[in-house]
């Protein structure tokens, strides 16, 4: 470990905790990074001679605070920092203010700091990039790459979503059970986003990207830590580990996408299997199922099936079954209808999603399922319809590619198999 | 004599760890294992998944369960190692030299009392 990386590591684990009780204290979000800024500066300093504080977080609240209530009192912005010396007894201050943390604001605190982030006026994609910046605290370099933007372009979008919290009535008191619960689903579903943004990724985007996945499962945990008996915050986190798990064996070497079925099992990650499966366990013992729980369910599914043969098509069916009634989606059922089509045959897959065209009629899935399953019914012209349709809609060059993969295989091999497709 | 050594340290510093950084640490964490390996010192190790995963039973009548870990503390038990040592002293030089490998957080020496070595085949 180099001389400064485990002030790195404290400074990034601190910042949620500390931006968020910051925030509390000034009501508002630019004095409160400003605050936290300047108080890593001075643990930047600090910490290399004295060692690390006993609680960094507590002691970063504590500096960032007196800093800015100093820079307030003279004024003016940009004052020079006061000398350590100014900010009293570091040690007695912290002694006072870890009291009052373990009281239970900091879970509020950091709760109302992600849920301002996650702000429901906001465009999802300002969500996720104020989230980034502010709770995890990447820099906007980090953050334009991530989503293929230029800095000046991510630089304005935060800019825009801070000016629009801002001016957004979030209350400070400390929130009842329904707030609380209702906040909590809002910043889940930002998380989630954030994850879909990195794991959506393919080709070469996809090394880049990932560190959204991980950036996304640092937060769950985050969140499962201070709600430790939510099943839903269980099954999100569980949910994004087993999907992340499979991310060494997702792509081949060109970047092409490999379809799950296809992935060398041996590459999935089988400590975050473990983690995910242990969390949907926990989360199935409280008997309240839902969205994340039900998605979960079914990456622990696949994840438990040592061969694509071995996987358990008719408790998947029955889950999408499940989660169809929960949050009826035609992109659902379309998922569901790849599990009919492996208990019941390519026929009632087809049927199933028939109702969807219209729905879909500009969703590339769509085509490449439908395609799909009218190959293996050896309907093959109606099939080379369907996935030139599915290439004019890919999203990435990728999607294109295993597309054409599919029409390959039509070409070469032209001779029906209707007869024998479908158990 | 067995000594257990416990591992404590926050959980989220090393859940802020990079890939690279937690697979450099437990790089040189795994040289430090080797060489007690060698001399055949070294009992199980355990690396614990994140508390998060953990479920508590706390043994009232009837037992109650909890989620979570049972004790809610600024730095969590996040793994073990059973080490064979002659003596407190030569005990606390392994954990020095771990704690060299992976700083840190902290270690707890624990004498063992009884120790079977299980039966799982590893």
């Amino acid at each position: 470990m180099t001389d400064t990386a485990w002030i790195d590591n404290a400074l990034t684990s601190a910042r949620p905790q500390a931006v968020g009780a910051l925030l509390r204290y000034f009501r508002n979000l630019d004095t409160a990074e400003e605050a936290f800024q300047n108080a890593c500066l001075r643990a930047l300093k600090s910490w290399p001679q004295n060692g690390p504080p006993r609680d960094p977080a507590a002691w970063l609240i504590m500096v960032g605070r007196n800093v800015a209530i100093d820079d307030i009192r003279r004024g003016r912005k940009q004052a020079p920092l006061p000398e350590d010396e100014a900010i009293s007894n570091l040690d007695d201050a912290e002694e006072q203010l870890v009291e009052r943390l373990d009281g239970s604001h900091y879970r509020d605190d950091i709760l109302r700091l992600l849920f301002i982030c996650c702000h429901p006026d906001l465009p999802a994609t300002q969500q996720i990039a104020l989230a980034l910046r502010i709770v995890s605290g990447l820099n906007v370099k980090q953050i334009a790459r991530a989503f293929l933007v230029s800095e000046a372009a991510m630089e304005q979008r935060i800019t825009r979503a801070k000016a629009r919290v801002a001016d957004a009535d979030v209350p400070f008191e400390t929130p009842g059970a329904v707030d609380r619960t209702e906040r909590l689903a809002a910043v889940a579903a930002v998380v989630y986003l954030i994850f879909n943004e990195g794991y959506s990724a393919s080709g070469d985007t996809a090394e880049i990207r990932s560190p959204l996945c991980e950036e996304a499962i640092r937060l769950a945990r985050l969140l499962l830590r201070l709600f430790q008996s939510e099943p839903e915050i269980m099954g999100l986190t569980a949910l994004l580990l087993l999907q992340h798990a499979r991310a060494a064996a997702r792509f081949d070497s060109d970047g092409a996408v490999i379809l799950l079925d296809d992935q060398d099992r041996s590459k999935w990650n089988s400590k975050m299997i473990s983690e995910g499966l242990a969390l949907i366990d926990k989360a199935m013992r409280h008997r309240r199922s839902g969205p994340y729980q039900i998605q979960a369910a079914i990456a622990a599914l696949h994840a438990r099936a040592e061969t694509p043969a071995d996987t358990d098509w008719t408790q998947i069916d029955l889950l999408y079954g499940a989660l169809e009634v929960m949050q009826p989606s035609p992109v659902v059922t379309l998922n569901r209808a790849v599990a009919v089509s492996k208990v019941r045959g390519a026929e009632a897959a087809l049927e199933m999603i028939e109702p969807l065209a219209a729905r879909l009629s500009n969703y590339f899935h769509y085509f490449g399922v439908r395609g799909a399953f009218l190959m293996q019914l050896g309907r093959n012209d109606e099939a080379r319809v369907a996935f030139d349709r599915a290439i004019a809609l890919a999203n990435t060059s990728a999607e294109a590619a295993h597309i054409r993969m599919h029409i390959d295989r039509l070409m070469r091999d032209s001779r029906p198999r209707g007869a024998t497709a479908g158990k | 004599m067995l000594y257990a050594i416990l591992c404590y340290h926050d959980e989220d510093t090393t859940g802020s760890w990079s890939r690279e950084h937690d697979a450099a640490v437990m790089k040189k964490l795994a040289v430090v294992q080797d060489g007690l390996r060698q001399q055949g010192r070294l009992g199980p190790v355990a690396r614990l998944l994140p508390t998060t995963s953990a479920t508590t039973l706390r043994k009232d009548d009837p037992p109650v369960v909890l989620d979570g870990p049972y004790a809610e503390t600024k730095e969590q038990l996040l793994g073990f190692y059973v080490v064979d040592c002659k003596n407190l002293d030569e005990a606390l030089d392994v954990a020095r030299d771990l704690g060299k490998a992976n700083p840190g957080g902290a270690y707890e020496i624990r004498p063992v009392g009884m120790f079977t070595p299980g039966s799982i085949p590893t």
